[in-house]
This record gives structure tokens, C-alpha cells and sequence, in this order.
């Protein structure tokens, strides 16, 4: 690698604008321009200096604030395409073709073609991560190429520097001092929280270089938050389950080995409008029910060390807690949310045993439904024998009842009812809609009299080992953009000549007001030359020509 | 008088004293013909206490209603956009102490007035709070995100006051187009402010039944005179407006009707000034900026997303995820309001890398400030209103 | 850099496949489960080390199901002097409801009720019918969801006969 040499004698990595060393300038661009380029102190960055391997292409191209600022704006506008219409993940469909179907049902031509484009799923599809990702090369890349090169040049800054870098500076006095100028200048900057360092005739003061890292360290941030992100498609780091669970079940949580729940009651509350509440009367009776809470009792079990699955006799108490929304159950890492909720499916049905004609009652069975017993015995000897129980019933198919599905939510029941007055037992096949006599009209029916609703809780199981780092990115990100906005980095160089000249030249990252404020305290107390802004100047000129 | 009505007499007090305030302000920055600052300073100071009277009325409001019902008024569209207009003013207030600024508020407090007045188009009585709203990150999330905006829409007012001074209005440009277009859609929120309150007034009400998206029967009112007519819909009421026009189930006839009122009497107004002045809006306002200092709008567009920017990272992102993974499971879900908090969080982003790193000042960076404002009554209209999702609480 | 590449190609890959990774597959170790059968006797898989074990995970109103058990009843009528056991797991009914149904169709092989389904969440059964076959060492060779012929029933109990 060739080096440039400077007048100075300094070596400096090829692509270098200003002397590491002594600040001269080292292009032609630098040497004609009136003021020097401070922004990465002309050091000498990759993405400036190699363009010839298809790595330093890819590394300039990534380092761009032009292509960084290009891939905001297209995730900024992909994003917002997104919302357009609602994403699959908020219709109410779940299957490929029946989304498909939703899209061009509802929205027409707009819907299929927003369907075939894929926007449907936007936020996973493969090119919306690749933008994201290529974000985050950016992000790495952008910042190592100032980054590495500004902190060299900052850590290893000279004290004396050459008097063109000097007084290309925006901020640039020249003329007589006195003999402790340099002194009074020291104490004075000292006093103003500079860092203060001197070498022979010269002086360089600093305050504030952290704030230069803002960028770099919020960029960092955002890196760790993308990388937590990441980490949860990795097994173990996130779980994302949905478990319905109707009152009285105990279920094992999916996912959470060990553990397993119960749904003692699942209540739905909502405002009265009355009492304490009178204040939202209007409201209510504006748009009717509001709903105040929704909330699961739950006891949490966990099964004992070495216990297998299935084993549910010894499961140990581990807590009882009410799951409301923005109370989730937290235990051993995992957490369970309120999410939603069915009410009302059957729970028990209760029946007379009643004689057709006259009406007379022989006595009054419950059949729980979700764990029904085989026999039911009533007063004098009556009995009524479960012979098929069918939680859904849904048709007859080779004269056999069918049951479409494990609940209750049509039961049919194939009954022999056994009286004094019939021991023979009568069959009958009742539903909630009709009774069926196969055998003949019979004496006795059951008559139904009551049923006991349950309600189901919808609760989502979640384990996400990703939050702290999340957090910590956010954080490092809140750090870094506080530390780059709201501090500045400010320098002074001063130098005295032989003659006893003074050459002073400031710098500030950002806020030149408040730089010439701490200059002018300067100034009047070590009486300096007066300063000029060689920026306002030539913008002042600018403006007068045009 | 109960607390409830104090509540809501304040909120009228803090209406009239930004009205005032705004023509004081215009009278301190027209008054200043010659440059010289001292009219400009004198009025500034009366119109400036007018403000911060109207300010703390404005805060009185808040914290009473807060008070009555329980919970921090930010729990729906008219509770959000009143408190948008209180911040607005407040940082506006903050900018008036560090730049004095008069010609500023001559630019924020009539948009405020209209934000205050679009808000109190919603149904204001208090309501109760769902579950997922009844925890203290309500306050903690939604106030960060309501003083954010505050701030930021300080900037596009900076901005404007810059485009407005520096733009060329003597000549046909694009420039000038999109300034004027801005100001025409300020107007246009006056047509939608006129247009429901007339009709609010006189009571309109038309009933119809129409059949929804998932094919269903459905009742709807309509609070002005139908232009559009929902998918197959019958009047319910009698003697009711045929609709002109009937709109397929997914539209939402109504706030299509609603919109379209606006647009009408905003554009009528429109056309009403361009007649009577035989100018522009912005011809109208350009003389008076004279001896606006454009720098100082540059500085101050800047100073507000540098202020504005981490406090919306940390009200609209951070507090929002831990809110949502409480409340959702899920720190994130790709829900609208979601999205279009990312997407002007991403906005300001662009708009700092494009400042700091390619230079962009001025005009370049006051058209920016703009947009971004634009985009934030973008989420907060018509993601709430049109765009339905998890937050539309409205 | 090459690392950044490769996490964000892996984060395109899952974020499109979008695949739950299957927690069981065959080659497993079948995990252990002890279950209580109609009699109220408990089956533990491991005591079955030495047979093959033909895991059956049904429920009433499967249809599939119901055409499966006569079939399967038939071929454990031969295997189960071979070294071939049937657990048939039904998916937390009601005692009334897997005894009435049992009795119906004169199973023999043992029935035993997952009540917590926690067999189920271990085995990450979604739909039924689902048979593992478990070898004698204990490892699972097959996973099969969905109904089965009587062929497939016997090559099965072949497969895992103990030699």
C-alpha cells in the first residue's frame, strides 16, 4: 500500500485530505478550497479511497448516506403500502385459498391484484426482510467507515498543527499577544471544563469528543436491537402459543414442559353506567356495551422433578392469579396473556324423568357433559342408562349417532329409562332440538328443564428471552442519539509564534454559537485578537454578489 | 358548576385566547414594517402572556377532565387531538423563550385553533376505558407521543414561515404550487369544521339500512346530507336525500360523504378569498414575513426534530413496544398505527442523515419539516378514522 | 461481514419457509409418558423397552379413527405375541365416552386417556389420527398422520417387531 508523505514528514494512509500530523492540506481540492473539510477530520476513509474489487463496491455502495438514506425512504414507502389494505394476519381467514378469496371478495380488482403482489404478507415476505437487512449492513458498514478513521485521528490529534490547517478553520484570529496569553488562555479554558494540552509554543483544548461517538453508538443500538430480533427464530429463545381452556380443565401449557394450568372461571365484566360510573353514562348510552374486564382465575400446577407426561397426581401448586389484560401470569420465564374468549358453551343439562301423559315427575338427573356417568338413579327405583353420548351430534350415518367433534355443542344422548311401571327400560335418542322414540312411542321422556353454560378463555402463551436484549439496544440508542444531539465536540488550537503573534482556530462538530460564546470569554480574558467567521464571511459575500 | 363543566369552560377559554393571540401576534409581525424590532417585541409580549393564558387554561382543561373521569384524557380522537393542540402550543411556548419568535405564532396558533376545533368534531363525553387502556402506561405512552408531535409540528411551522418567505410567488413554480397547496388544505379543515357544525346544528339526521362487506344487513346514520349512498341502501328515514351516488360495501359511504362536504364549502371558502383578495393565500401572508429572519427558521425547523426526535423514539417506539408486549403478548405487530409510527420515526431519520450528512438546509430541510407534519395528521386522521386497527378507539 | 450476510440470508429463509420446526422427528428418542388406562393400570412407554410399541393418538369423533381400530384390533391380535404393543391414546374425553366406545367395538389393546394433554404438547400431535411407531430400543421410526389400510398396519408391526 502506498503511503502519502507529507511536508512534515508524516505518512499518512493513502486517501488522507488533511495530515494526521500537522493538518496540511494533501489534495489538490484541499489545498484550493478556503476552508478545510472537518467533517471526518480528512482522514482517510475506505469508501472514498478504493473502488476497484468487487468488495470495495459492495463496502461503498453499503457506506453511502445517499443508499442509506435511499433505503429508509423504500422501507418508509413499502411500510406504508402495507396498511393499505389489512395484512392476512388481520382477516378473517386462515387459509391460503380462503385469504386469496377474502382479498378479491371484499376489495374487488384492487384486493386481487394487492393479493398478487404478495402485499397481503409484506412484512415477511422476503424482499421486506432483505431491505431491513440491508439496512442493517448499512447501518455496520456506514459506521465503521467514519468511525475507525475518526477515532484514530481524535485518539492520536497533535498539539501543534501547521498554520494552513489552522487557518482554513471557520473560526480563525491572528495578531499580537502578550506574553502569558498562552497561560491566561489555559486557565481560562480549564475553567470552562476544556481539556486542556500544550506542547512548546502551542495549545490544543477539547471538550465534549464523546458527543462525536453519538452516531456510531446509536447506530450500535439499533444493530443489537435487529440482532435481538433475529435471535428468536433460534429454538428456545421464543415461544408464541395459543391455548383455549374452558373452565374446570386443567391443561398442559403447550411449549412450557412441567407445567400445566387450570381455568377456575373466566368472567367478562362490563361498565353499568351506575354508582362510581355515572360519569360515563353518556358515553354508554352512546355506543352501548363497553367492556371493563376480562379476566381468567387460573391455579398454575407444576409436575414434580422426573415426573413423565401424563402424570397428573401429584402436580404441586404454584400459584393462583387472576389473568387480566395487562396482568399476565409471569412464572419461570414464560408469561400468559389475556387474548380472548368464548362465552356460554354447554356445561351440564339437567332433565325430568316425566310420564308423557299425566305429566308426573318422577325426579330430576343433571348429565355433566364434558364427563358424563353411565347411570343415573331417581327416587322409587327409576333409573335412566347412558347407552351413547355424543357431545356434536351430527347425523346418523349406518344407524349409528356421530359426533363431529369432542364438544359439547349439540349433544345427543342414546337414554334407557327404566320405571316401576316400565321395567323393561324404553330407549329414546334425545337432542336439543327433538327426541327420537326408535322402538315405538314410549310412556316416559326426559324433559329438559336447565343447563349450565361454561365459558372458554383464550390465552396466549409467550417466552421471549430476546427482551433484554431488545431493551438494551433501545437504550444504547437512546444514549447515542442524546450523546450526538445534545453535546458538541469543541476544539481550540492556538499557537504563538516566535514574533509573539497569536494564531488561534476553533472547531465545533455542531452549535457555533455556542463555541464563539466560549471564545469570547476567552478573548476578553486573555485580550486575543478578534476572531472571524470565515464561513458567515464568505456566505455574507455570496449573498452581496447575487 | 360541577368539574365537568369547569373542565370544558376552559377548553373554550384556551380556544378564544389562541384566537386572540393569533391576531396579536399577526399585528406585532405586520406592525414591524421598518424593521425596526420594537413594535414587534411590545406586541409580541402581550400576544405571548395571551398565549401562555390560553396555555394554562388549555392545561386546566386537561388536568380537570383528567381528574373527572379518572384517567389521563387521551384515551380517544377528541381527548388525543386536544391534547395535540395543547402541546402544540406548549411547544410552541418553549420556541417563543428561546428564539422570540412572534411571526411563529401567528403561524401555529390558528393551526392549533383548527386542530382544537377538529377535535371537538368527535363525541366528547367521557368514556370508560377498555381493558387494555386501563393501565398507567396510557399516560406514560400516549402524553410522550402527543408532546413529540408538539414539537415536530413546530418544525414544519418553521419550516413553513421559511418556504413561505423565501419562495418566489411572482412566478409559476412547483414550489409554489405545493406551498399554496398546503395552505388550500388548511382551509379545507376550516370547510370540514363549517360543514359539521352547520349541520350539527340544524340537526341533521338521515337513517338508511345497507347490506356490509360480509354480505349482512346493516343500519347506518348519516349526520349530513348523503352525496354517496352506502352499498344497496334503503332510507330509513322518511323525506331523506337520495344519495347521487351509491359506493361498493367496502367504502364507507359516509366518510366519503363527510369528505366531500369539507372539500365543497373548504373550496368554496377557497375561492371566496382567492375572489375577494384577487390573490394567493400565501401572497396574502408573504409581505408580512419581510423581516423574518429565514436562518432563524432554518435553526429552529432543525432544533425541533433534534428535541422532537428522541422524545417520539422513546413515546411512539420504546414506551409503545413495552406497552404492547404487556398488553398484546407482542412488542410489535405490524398493526397501521404501528406502521405509520415506524414510518415517521423513519421519516425523521432520512430527514437527520440527509441534514447532517448530505447537507440538506433550507428550503430542502423546510420542506421536509412539511412533510413530516403531514404525516403525522396522516396517522392521526386517517389511520385512525379510515384505516382500522387496533387503535381506533374513535 | 460474511456472518452479518449469512444471519440475514438464514432471517429471509425463516421469515418465507416460515416452517415450525417439528419438535419430534424420527430417529428421537421417544419421549417417556405414563398414562392410566380404563382399568385404572398404568402404561409407562419405557416399560415397553424390548417391544415395539404402535402409539395411536384418536379421538371419538375422528372418523379416520374409528375406521382404523377394527383393523388394528385384528393385527394386535397377532403382533401381540410378537413383541408389538398397541397404546392407544385418546385425546382428553370422558371416561363414560372411551369406554362406552371401547366396549362398542370390543378393543382389547390397552386405551389410555391423555386428561391434561400433556402427552399431546409433549408429542406435538396436531391432527388425529397420529401414530408413532417406537422401536424397541425406544426410538421413533415412524410418524404418521392420517388414516391407515391394513397393509400399512402390518408392514408397521413388522417393522417394529423385536429380531
Amino acid at each position: 500500500m502506498e503511503n502519502l508523505r507529507c511536508q512534515c514528514g508524516h505518512s499518512n494512509p493513502l486517501g488522507t485530505k488533511l495530515c494526521e500530523s500537522c493538518g496540511r492540506s494533501l489534495t489538490d481540492k484541499e489545498q484550493n478550497s478556503k476552508l478545510v473539510d472537518m467533517r471526518y477530520e480528512g482522514t482517510a476513509r475506505r469508501s472514498q479511497t478504493y473502488n476497484r474489487s468487487i468488495i470495495d463496491k459492495i463496502w461503498n455502495f453499503f457506506s453511502s448516506v445517499k443508499v442509506g438514506v435511499s433505503i429508509i425512504v423504500i422501507l418508509l414507502v413499502a411500510a406504508a403500502i402495507g396498511t393499505i389494505l389489512p395484512q392476512q394476519a388481520f382477516v378473517p381467514a386462515n387459509t391460503e385459498a380462503t385469504i386469496k378469496a377474502y382479498y378479491a371478495d371484499t376489495y374487488g380488482s384492487v384486493g386481487r391484484v394487492y393479493h398478487f403482489l404478495g402485499f397481503h404478507d409484506l412484512y415477511s415476505s422476503y424482499w421486506f426482510i432483505a431491505l431491513v437487512g440491508m439496512l442493517a449492513i448499512s447501518l455496520v458498514i456506514a459506521s465503521l467507515d467514519r468511525f475507525v478513521p475518526l477515532y484514530k485521528s481524535l485518539k492520536n490529534q497533535r498539539v501543534l498543527r501547521h498554520p494552513s490547517f489552522m487557518d482554513k478553520q471557520r473560526i480563525y484570529a491572528e495578531g499580537p499577544g502578550a506574553e502569558d496569553t498562552l497561560q491566561k488562555v489555559e486557565a481560562k479554558l480549564k475553567e470552562l471544563k476544556y481539556k486542556v494540552r500544550t506542547d512548546k509554543n502551542g495549545l490544543l483544548a477539547e471538550k465534549g469528543r464523546f458527543s462525536r461517538w453519538g452516531p456510531y453508538v446509536n447506530h450500535i443500538g439499533l444493530i443489537i436491537f435487529l440482532a435481538g430480533v433475529m435471535l428468536r427464530m433460534i429454538p428456545g429463545f421464543y415461544v408464541d402459543e395459543t391455548l383455549w381452556i374452558r373452565e374446570g380443565e386443567t391443561r398442559a401449557i403447550p411449549e412450557v414442559p412441567g407445567y400445566s394450568l387450570e381455568n377456575v372461571k373466566f368472567a367478562l365484566e362490563t361498565y353499568t353506567g351506575e354508582g362510581e360510573e355515572a360519569r360515563f353514562g353518556e358515553a354508554l348510552g352512546r355506543v352501548g356495551t363497553v367492556a371493563k374486564n376480562y379476566q381468567t382465575d387460573i391455579v398454575l400446577y407444576q409436575a414434580p422433578k422426573d415426573s413423565l407426561p401424563g402424570a397428573t397426581d401429584n402436580l404441586e401448586v404454584v400459584k393462583e392469579y387472576s389473568i387480566r389484560v395487562n396482568q399476565p401470569l409471569k412464572f419461570d420465564g414464560y408469561a400468559m396473556y389475556q387474548m380472548d374468549y368464548k362465552l356460554n358453551e354447554l356445561k351440564t343439562m339437567t332433565f325430568t324423568l316425566t310420564d308423557q301423559e299425566t305429566e308426573e315427575s318422577l325426579g330430576e338427573l343433571t348429565i355433566d357433559l364434558i364427563d358424563p356417568d353411565k347411570k343415573y338413579e331417581l327416587k322409587n327405583g327409576s333409573t335412566v342408562e347412558l347407552l351413547g353420548y355424543y357431545p356434536n351430534f351430527s347425523g346418523f350415518e349406518n344407524g349409528e349417532p356421530q359426533t363431529a367433534s369432542p364438544l359439547p355443542d349439540n349433544p345427543g344422548f342414546l337414554v334407557e329409562m327404566t320405571t316401576p311401571a316400565t321395567p323393561e327400560g324404553e330407549t329414546s335418542f334425545i337432542t336439543i332440538q327433538n327426541t327420537i322414540e326408535p322402538f315405538g312411542t314410549n310412556q316416559y321422556k326426559l324433559a329438559f328443564q336447565s343447563a349450565e353454560m361454561r365459558n372458554v378463555s383464550g390465552l396466549t402463551v409467550r417466552k421471549d428471552k430476546t427482551l433484554p436484549i431488545l431493551g438494551l439496544g433501545g437504550l444504547i440508542f437512546m444514549i447515542g442519539v442524546a450523546q450526538g444531539m445534545y453535546f458538541n465536540h469543541r476544539r481550540f488550537w492556538l499557537q504563538q509564534t516566535d514574533s509573539g503573534d497569536i494564531l488561534l482556530a476553533g472547531h465545533t462538530n455542531k452549535n457555533w454559537f455556542g463555541l464563539k460564546k466560549d471564545l469570547e470569554q476567552i478573548s476578553v480574558y486573555a485580550s486575543l485578537p478578534a476572531y472571524s467567521d470565515q464561513q458567515e464571511d464568505t456566505e455574507k459575500e455570496g449573498e452581496l454578489k447575487s | 358548576m360541577t368539574l365537568t363543566t369547569i373542565s370544558s369552560n376552559l377548553l373554550y377559554i384556551a380556544f378564544f385566547a389562541y384566537l386572540i393571540a393569533t391576531f396579536v401576534f399577526g399585528g406585532a409581525v405586520k406592525g414591524n414594517k421598518q424593521g425596526s424590532f420594537d413594535s414587534e417585541q411590545r406586541w409580541g409580549k402581550v400576544a405571548i402572556a395571551i398565549a401562555i393564558f390560553g396555555f394554562l387554561a388549555n392545561v386546566g382543561y386537561f388536568f380537570t377532565r383528567w381528574a373527572v373521569s379518572g384517567h389521563a384524557p387521551l384515551s380517544n380522537m377528541f381527548e388525543f387531538t386536544t391534547a395535540f393542540g395543547m402541546t402544540l402550543v406548549g411547544g410552541f411556548i418553549l420556541i417563543y423563550f428561546l428564539y422570540k419568535t412572534p411571526v411563529l405564532g401567528m403561524i401555529v396558533l390558528p393551526v392549533a385553533l383548527l386542530i382544537i376545533a377538529y377535535a371537538s368534531m368527535f363525541p366528547n363525553e367521557i368514556s370508560p376505558l377498555i381493558p387494555a387502556l386501563q393501565t398507567n402506561w396510557l399516560a406514560i405512552h400516549v402524553s410522550t407521543v402527543v408532546i413529540a408531535e408538539g414539537i415536530l409540528a413546530i418544525s414544519a411551522a418553521a419550516g413553513l414561515v421559511y418556504l413561505l418567505k423565501i419562495v418566489d410567488l411572482t412566478k409559476k413554480s412547483k414550489q409554489r404550487f405545493w406551498l399554496e397547496a398546503i395552505l388550500y388544505t388548511l382551509v379545507l379543515v376550516l370547510g370540514f369544521i363549517i360543514s359539521s357544525s352547520y349541520f350539527n346544528l340544524t340537526n341533521y339526521e338521515a337513517g338508511f339500512q345497507y347490506i356490509n362487506k360480509d354480505g349482512k344487513e346493516a343500519a347506518v346514520i348519516y349526520y349530513m346530507p348523503p352525496i354517496f349512498g352506502m352499498n344497496e341502501s334503503v332510507p330509513l328515514t322518511e323525506d331523506a336525500l337520495t344519495p347521487f351516488i351509491e359506493t361498493p360495501a367496502v367504502i364507507d359511504a359516509t366518510k366519503l360523504t363527510t369528505i366531500t362536504w369539507s372539500l365543497l364549502v373548504g373550496t368554496v371558502l377557497y375561492v371566496l378569498i382567492r375572489l375577494v383578495t384577487r390573490r394567493r393565500i400565501s401572497q396574502l401572508i408573504q409581505p408580512m414575513l419581510k423581516n423574518v429572519s429565514s436562518q432563524l427558521m432554518d435553526e429552529i425547523n432543525y432544533r425541533a426534530i433534534i428535541i422532537g426526535f428522541p422524545i417520539f423514539t422513546l413515546g411512539a417506539l420504546v414506551f409503545a413496544m413495552i406497552w404492547a408486549q404487556i398488553t398484546w403478548s407482542r412488542f410489535w405487530g405490524w398493526d397501521p398505527k404501528e406502521v405509520w409510527a415506524l414510518i415517521t420515526w423513519l421519516f425523521y431519520a432520512a430527514y437527520l442523515h440527509l441534514r447532517l450528512g448530505k447537507g440538506w438546509k433550507g428550503e430542502k430541510s423546510a420542506w421536509l419539516g412539511v412533510i413530516g407534519f403531514a404525516i403525522i395528521m396522516f396517522n392521526l386522521i386517517v389511520v385512525n378514522l379510515i384505516i382500522a386497527g387496533l387503535h381506533s378507539y374513535a | 461481514m460474511l456472518v452479518m450476510a449469512g444471519a440475514i440470508a438464514f432471517t429471509i429463509y425463516n421469515g418465507v419457509t416460515k416452517e415450525k420446526s417439528e419438535l419430534l422427528q424420527v430417529g428421537d428418542a421417544a419421549p417417556d409418558f405414563t398414562l392410566t388406562d380404563l382399568d385404572g393400570e398404568r402404561h409407562q412407554l419405557s416399560d415397553y423397552k424390548g417391544q415395539g410399541v404402535f402409539v395411536n393418538f384418536w379421538g371419538t369423533w375422528c372418523k379416520p379413527c374409528e375406521k382404523e381400530f377394527p383393523l388394528m384390533e385384528k393385527q394386535y391380535q397377532v403382533y401381540k405375541d410378537q413383541g408389538v404393543q398397541i397404546l392407544a391414546v385418546n385425546i382428553a374425553q370422558s371416561d363414560y365416552e372411551v369406554r362406552q366406545y371401547a366396549e362398542q367395538r370390543n378393543l382389547t389393546f390397552p386405551i389410555v386417556i391423555d386428561k391434561d394433554k400433556s402427552v399431546m404438547e409433549a408429542y406435538n400431535i396436531r391432527p388425529l389420527p397420529t401414530t408413532l411407531l417406537v422401536n424397541p430400543e425406544g426410538k421413533i421410526t415412524k410418524i404418521i398422520t392420517g388414516e391407515m389400510s391394513e397393509e400399512d398396519i402390518v408392514s408397521y408391526m413388522e417393522e417394529i417387531k423385536p429380531e
